[in-house]
């Protein structure tokens, strides 16, 4: 049993969306520590761009939902200063992709304070931005950049695909001492799930099994978990047993969730919506092949992701960019038949 | 207003302070030409009047944000020579355990945030301590010290931008001195003086003579009373002068030696000297006292910096994270 279903098991939930969920975690936060504080484009009146903060300026005032300039540089690097001295800012990001223009306060700033100033300031952030496809906002909206912050040592990396991670682990990057990126999923926000009651934290770094099965075990991350959870119900109509796993957090990484399910099945299938070369899920490969799960595989490790380009307009070509669930299905069925 | 110059302590702690910049970078560099000092090194020798003046309006909380060229306002904000000297030479006992070197020293205990390698980084990282400060109803203040080099990046526009928007208490305090690196500041920027930028960003500005003592505190004196008054951010442009090159490598191709002579003669150091000389403040036996006990006082500090035990690597991955 995973942490989140024995938590599930434990407390009260209640269902809703996922925008829903992050929205509490921060009304959550705020309530619990004066020092806890949100800024961005767009958050306060107009409620976030996709609706994420909503009416919470309103509960908790102009002071700290704070509507900034459009500046994501000039956002992260306040946001840096103010997490060095007292404060817990959080920042938004419209859309993922203008961490492009803040890139300098999240990398050579944020991520490295900590160490380079040899552990005498701490840099405790949450930077919120919204990645993925699927909205049909072409090239400049819809990246996933996840592998980005996971090379840059010093930045935490949270993918939550449910909404009961979205507040579960955003409650625990707010208590975090480090800058963290809370990457979440467009296409997510108004996915409805079981939610957990109250402030019950989810912590960095484990691994949740979101399905158990015994022929393979496929990793995602994003919107590729209920993608592939989908998948999994098609494959089991022909006969085939998924497991899914979901990593939650990328850094820090919950290695041993991965090797043991991995050797449980003898297969893997690793899926990412983010483009393929050096995405994420080649380092869980090398993982898998550095490891003693190697010597328990039956099938070459199999990686699915998007394609090399960037993000296209059009519907069917933005369909084409990225993995749906008949190319998990399609891929799963090969692995496991073929091997 | 305070009147420095008849001031015998306050005349005293600027002297100190200068001598004490002066001599800690002679001796940097001294070091590092005789292959005792390791990286690079960025030497603000020239430019002492600057932060010594400046600091002189702060208290010991209200915070600042450095540059690469950062010695300076790192001794003028209270740090300790002897953790500097011990970072610069690669030991645990650094301010940075060997981490950061010169370009990252930063001394929480003093308001001090960091130096800063990339050059207009601290310009919105001071404006975020300043938005801290505001929420927490603390009345603290952060001055931004930076070159006119971090004029031409962004952070530097947005920053301000920000800091405008909800008028923080922060003091953006251009050191211009002349040069980012080889590029002249009056062939970057198309202004008369850079203060006139201010007016655009809606925040007064101002521009006084950088190796003037009591200018710069008269003017960051003004700026820290109106932003710790609600009044929001300044702009300061302090115009001095950088005697050494850019960095080591620099081979001084975009500058006469008649442009650094003459600037040599506008030592801010023994200009102060001679006023406060020429106002009785202090003595020939006083000027030379200061500049004696800095000498020990730098001395000792090299001396205890190395024989402190190398930097260790034994715990660097551990290192990267807080917990």
């Amino acid at each position: 049993m995973t942490p989140t279903q024995s938590t599930l098991a434990a407390v009260e939930t209640t269902v809703m969306t996922y925008a829903e969920a992050i929205r509490e975690a921060l009304a959550l936060a705020m309530a619990a520590d004066p020092t806890v504080f949100l800024m961005g484009e767009d958050v306060g009146t107009y409620g976030g761009a996709f609706g994420v903060t909503g009416e919470l300026m309103h509960t908790v005032g102009a002071d700290r939902i704070r509507d900034t300039t459009i500046s994501e540089l000039g956002i992260v690097g306040l946001g840096v200063g103010a997490a060095m001295t007292g404060m817990r800012p959080i920042v938004e990001i419209q859309f993922s992709d203008f961490t492009a223009q803040a890139m300098d306060q999240i990398a050579n700033q944020a991520a490295k304070i900590h160490f380079m100033l040899g552990g005498a300031v701490n840099v405790p952030m949450v930077i919120r931005a919204p990645g993925g496809s699927g909205t049909g906002a072409a090239a400049q909206h819809s990246q996933s950049l996840e592998a980005w912050f996971v090379h840059v040592p010093g930045l935490k990396v949270v993918m939550p695909a449910s909404a009961d991670d979205a507040k579960g682990l955003l409650l625990a990057a707010i208590d975090d001492p480090n800058p963290v990126m809370f990457l979440e999923h467009k296409l997510l926000y108004k996915t409805t799930g079981e939610v957990s009651v109250g402030s019950t934290r989810i912590p960095l770094g484990v691994a949740a099994v979101r399905r158990e099965g015994t022929d393979l075990t496929i990793i995602a991350t994003g919107i590729e978990v209920s993608r592939s959870l989908e998948a999994a119900e098609e494959l089991a109509k022909i006969g085939i047993s998924a497991m899914v796993v979901d990593p939650r957090t990328l850094k820090p990484l919950d290695t041993d969730t991965i090797l043991r399910t991995v050797k449980a099945t003898g297969r893997v299938l690793l899926v990412q919506e983010a483009v393929r070369t050096l995405g994420f899920m080649s380092e869980i490969s090398a993982i898998i092949a550095e490891s003693d799960a190697f010597t328990h595989l039956r099938a070459p490790i199999k990686r699915l992701a998007g394609l090399d380009i960037p993000i296209p307009y059009a519907p069917k070509l933005e369909r084409a960019a990225v993995p749906q669930v008949e190319d998990i299905v399609r891929a799963a069925t090969d692995l496991v038949r073929e091997w | 207003m305070k009147q420095i110059a008849v001031d015998p302590e306050l005349s005293v702690s600027v002297l100190r302070t200068m001598w004490k910049i002066r001599r800690f970078e002679e001796a940097v560099e001294d070091l590092y030409g005789r292959g005792l000092m390791h990286g690079t090194m960025h030497l603000s020798i020239g430019q002492e009047a600057v932060p010594t003046a400046a600091c002189l309006a702060l208290n010991i909380d209200d915070y600042i944000t450095s540059t690469h060229r950062g010695h300076g306002h790192c001794i003028a904000k209270g740090a300790d020579m002897e953790r500097m000297m011990a970072e610069l030479l690669a030991k645990e006992t650094g301010y940075c355990r060997g981490r950061g070197g010169s370009m990252h020293i930063a001394d929480t205990a003093t308001g001090n945030l960091g130096a800063n390698g990339i050059v207009a980084g601290g310009i919105p990282i001071a404006a975020g301590a300043a938005l801290s400060a505001k929420m927490r109803g603390t009345k603290q203040v952060a001055v931004s010290f930076h070159g006119d080099g971090a004029m031409g990046e962004g952070a530097w526009h947005e920053g301000v931008v920000l800091a405008a928007m909800w008028q923080l208490p922060v003091v953006f305090l251009c050191e211009n001195n002349m040069y980012g690196m080889s590029m002249p500041a009056d062939k970057a920027f198309n202004l008369e003086k850079l203060s006139d930028r201010a007016k655009g960003y809606g925040i007064p500005g101002v521009t006084v003579d950088g190796n003037d003592i009591q200018a710069v505190y008269e003017a960051t004196q003004e700026a820290v009373d109106r932003a710790r008054d609600g009044g929001g951010p300044t702009f300061i442009e302090a115009k001095t002068y950088r005697w050494r090159g850019h960095s080591k490598s620099d081979k001084n191709l975009y500058r006469t030696r008649e442009e650094i002579e003459e600037w040599r003669l506008r030592d801010p150091i023994p200009k102060f000297e001679d006023i406060v000389r020429a106002a009785g403040t202090l003595t020939d036996e006083d000027l030379e006292a200061i500049r004696t006990n800095v000498r020990t006082e730098l001395r000792t500090a090299v001396q205890r910096a190395n024989a402190a035990p190398d930097a260790t690597a034994d715990d660097l991955l551990s290192a990267v994270y807080a917990r």
